[in-house]
């Protein structure tokens, strides 16, 4: 009856392409086409870009409460880019960059973020599910999602995107078991920013990495340098090709930082050091990738008043969108709406059309007078 | 035709619409080999096998979570919550999310899902075994919440709610899982979801329910034929939401007495919609107060004293005679 140690023991690998002077490890350059690497800084220069954008839209009131991705474009492009569009996207609150590649038009994401629901809808033809707002919710629907594709026999994957505050949640815990059990196409990508608004991950939890937490359920876990695109890449294409071939899912833990607040209600000064924030502003995915992008002669003249443009143009679109009809709050609640619903929203309209909302809905069928009862009493 | 009790009813209808639509799968806790702890999935592993007959982890919000997933993606999933008082371990999957993913993704996406849950009381259990919570779900827009009370409507309801486009909240009473056999016929039949029926017929009185707590209205609104001469319409609700309040009102117009019986603990819970729905249609056919008869308002007691928990003949007999008596 001995007291032994139990095979196998486990390892946690970490990825690191780009450093952060961007200076390239080859043995590991994931190897991508001059077009995609443009692609991608476009891509990031655009999130940040229009993150910027975003804040001051919400400090002037034009939009309300979101979540800025900055300093987590890399984790977000580098994922996201290795997805086909036959691919399922799972996104939680904070991938603004990741869902512009997906193909959501930028003034969709505002309208969202200005409180429309219209802002929420997916193209007819776009695997992507709406934003999550409840945390780690969102990643239980990515296994199910994976289990039907795969039921299905389709050649379809599934990515799912959360942050590092999400993983203590029991959704997290549970989609990753189901994952495990289940043995499906799923890639799980955390954006480890370091903080769940004023939490930081080392009260968050007393795991030395966070993709050490996919070993328990019998998946890979990988941790890499979620400020380096390239790093990212590599691991997300390795991921979606495992997931492809039917070995199933993985943990990719990105390691960034958010550089600016956890929404536009927060002030992280109350919370982290100035110190804090420059030592990762050191380590700007940004930065790195045009140091590497310029050494290659990839870096395009005049980027950035393009990106501009083109957000421009699309806050512009924004703001011409008309007034939210309120109606259209009743129009995706059933498949048919169901009679109780039906007078409301008749109310609703009727109190739109004569200015006297607030009157009695009617009821069918109606009242008999008093007195025309048999009047027992 | 054959004569089934309410288990062998409903595990016809998940049979039958398993073999109808290779899209409806099934999902929960010792659901596959062992065929459920009540037995309604009894042989549809081996029928259908592991991929369509899914023991799932020992997890309500990875059972209800993975199931929308696979909604999202056209898949039909019937989930089984092994008890209706376990559910909030997943109570924030459905209403945060079955209950929206049509409206947040503004139609693009919807959640054909059923949620099985063994409800109520009666049968000698513990904690969190002989709660009814039905008001929670009713309470939630976007879901359904339905409630057999037999083996016949039990298989025409759930083979419509794997049928709805929209999720369906679908409430088993555990003490009517053995408690009587019916009629049922062999070949596929459906209820419409949302409709009321009127069970038995009487101008006096209207007596209102649902689920188990549907023959303690007929075994009072008998008493009452019988030893009062008063004549009721029974209510069997079948659908809590959305309310069939049409049926309601037109039966208290013509009766002008109500007694709502229900096994939730009484505040805020179902009988205070349904009377609401009467002062709306029916005030001025009022001949006296809207009576409920209910649990009280105590966490569910232990089944040692659940008699005095859960309505029963004696006190909807006597909350009917104060009615006709006002």
């Amino acid at each position: 009856m001995p007291r032994t140690v139990l095979e196998p023991r486990f390892q946690v690998e970490y990825l690191s392409v780009l450093d952060a002077e961007g200076s390239l490890d080859s043995a590991l350059d994931p190897g991508l086409p001059p077009a995609e690497l443009k692609r991608l800084y476009r891509a990031m220069l655009l999130g940040r870009r229009l993150d910027e954008r975003m804040v001051r839209l919400q400090r002037q009131g034009r939009i309300g409460t979101f979540a800025p991705i900055k300093g987590q474009e890399a984790s977000q492009l580098g994922s996201v880019a290795v997805l086909r569009p036959t691919d399922w996207m799972v996104p939680s609150f904070r991938e603004t960059a990741a869902m512009i590649w997906r193909g959501w038009p930028i003034e969709k994401l505002l309208l969202f973020f200005a409180g429309h629901l219209e802002g929420g809808q997916p193209a007819p033809d776009q695997r992507d599910l709406p934003i999550t707002i409840p945390v780690s919710t969102q990643l239980p629907h990515a296994v199910g999602l994976a289990y039907a594709a795969q039921y299905r026999e389709d050649d379809v994957i599934v990515m799912a995107y959360f942050g590092d505050g999400a993983t203590s949640e029991g959704d997290f815990h549970e989609a990753l078991n189901f994952a495990g059990v289940w043995h499906v196409p799923v890639v799980f990508v955390c954006q480890n920013n370091q903080w769940a608004i004023s939490v930081p991950l080392k009260k968050q939890t007393n795991s030395k990495t966070i993709a050490q937490k996919a070993l328990a359920y019998g998946l890979p876990g990988i941790q890499v340098d979620g400020n380096d695109v390239l790093a990212v890449y590599a691991a997300s294409r390795e991921a979606v090709a495992r997931a492809r071939a039917g070995d199933g899912p993985t943990l990719i833990e990105c390691v960034t930082y958010r550089l600016g607040v956890h929404t536009t209600a927060d002030d992280p000064t109350k919370y982290r050091s100035a110190e804090e924030v420059a030592e990762w502003e050191r380590r700007d995915p940004l930065t790195r990738f045009a140091a590497y992008l310029k050494r290659k002669r990839l870096l395009d003249e005049g980027l950035e008043a393009a990106v501009d443009e083109e957000i421009a143009a699309a806050v512009a679109r924004f703001e011409a969108t008309g007034v939210a009809d309120p109606l259209v709050m009743f129009d995706h609640v059933y498949a048919e709406l169901p009679p109780d619903l039906k007078a409301q929203r008749e109310a609703l309209a009727e109190g739109l059309r004569s200015g006297e909302p607030g009157r009695r809905e009617k009821h069918e069928p109606s009242p008999p007078m008093r007195g025309q009862r048999s009047g027992k009493r | 035709m054959a004569k089934l009790n309410m288990v062998k009813a409903l595990n016809l209808a998940l049979m039958q619409e398993m073999e109808r639509d290779p899209d409806v799968l099934v999902i929960g806790e010792d659901v596959g080999v062992d065929g459920g702890v009540f037995r309604v999935t009894e042989d549809l592993h081996r029928t259908y096998g592991s991929k369509r007959v899914i023991d799932s982890p020992l997890a309500e919000a990875g059972i209800i979570g993975a199931s929308i997933g696979m909604a999202l993606y056209g898949l039909k999933p019937v989930c089984e919550i092994q008890f209706s008082g376990f559910a909030f371990q997943c109570f924030h999957q459905i209403e945060n999310h079955a209950a929206r993913y049509r409206n947040r993704s503004q139609g693009r996406f919807h959640v054909p899902m059923v949620i099985r849950m063994p409800y109520g009381g009666g049968v000698r259990a513990l904690e969190h075994h002989s709660e009814s919570e039905e008001q929670f779900y009713a309470h939630i827009p976007g879901l359904k919440m339905v409630i057999p009370s037999g083996p016949r409507n039990a298989r025409a309801l759930l083979a419509a709610a794997i049928r709805d486009p929209d999720p369906v909240v679908f409430f088993e009473h555990k003490a009517l899982y053995h408690a009587h056999k019916e009629d049922v016929p062999d070949e596929s039949e459906t209820m419409e979801i949302g409709r009321a029926r009127v069970v038995r017929e009487g101008d006096d009185l209207t007596l209102v329910a649902w689920g188990g707590m549907l023959r303690v209205a007929r075994e009072a609104a008998e008493t009452l034929e019988q030893e009062d001469g008063v004549g009721s319409d029974v209510i069997d609700l079948l659908t809590v939401a959305p309310l069939d309040r049409e049926t309601i009102v037109r039966s208290v117009n013509k009766t002008g007495r109500v007694v709502i019986v229900h096994e939730a603990p009484r505040s805020f819970g179902p009988g205070a919609e349904i009377a609401a729905s009467i002062m709306d249609g029916a005030f001025l056919s009022l001949e006296a107060p809207i009576a409920r008869v209910t649990a009280h308002d105590v966490p569910f007691p232990g089944f040692a004293r659940e008699k005095a928990n859960v309505p029963d003949v004696a006190r909807v007999v006597a909350a009917a005679r104060d009615t006709l008596a006002y």
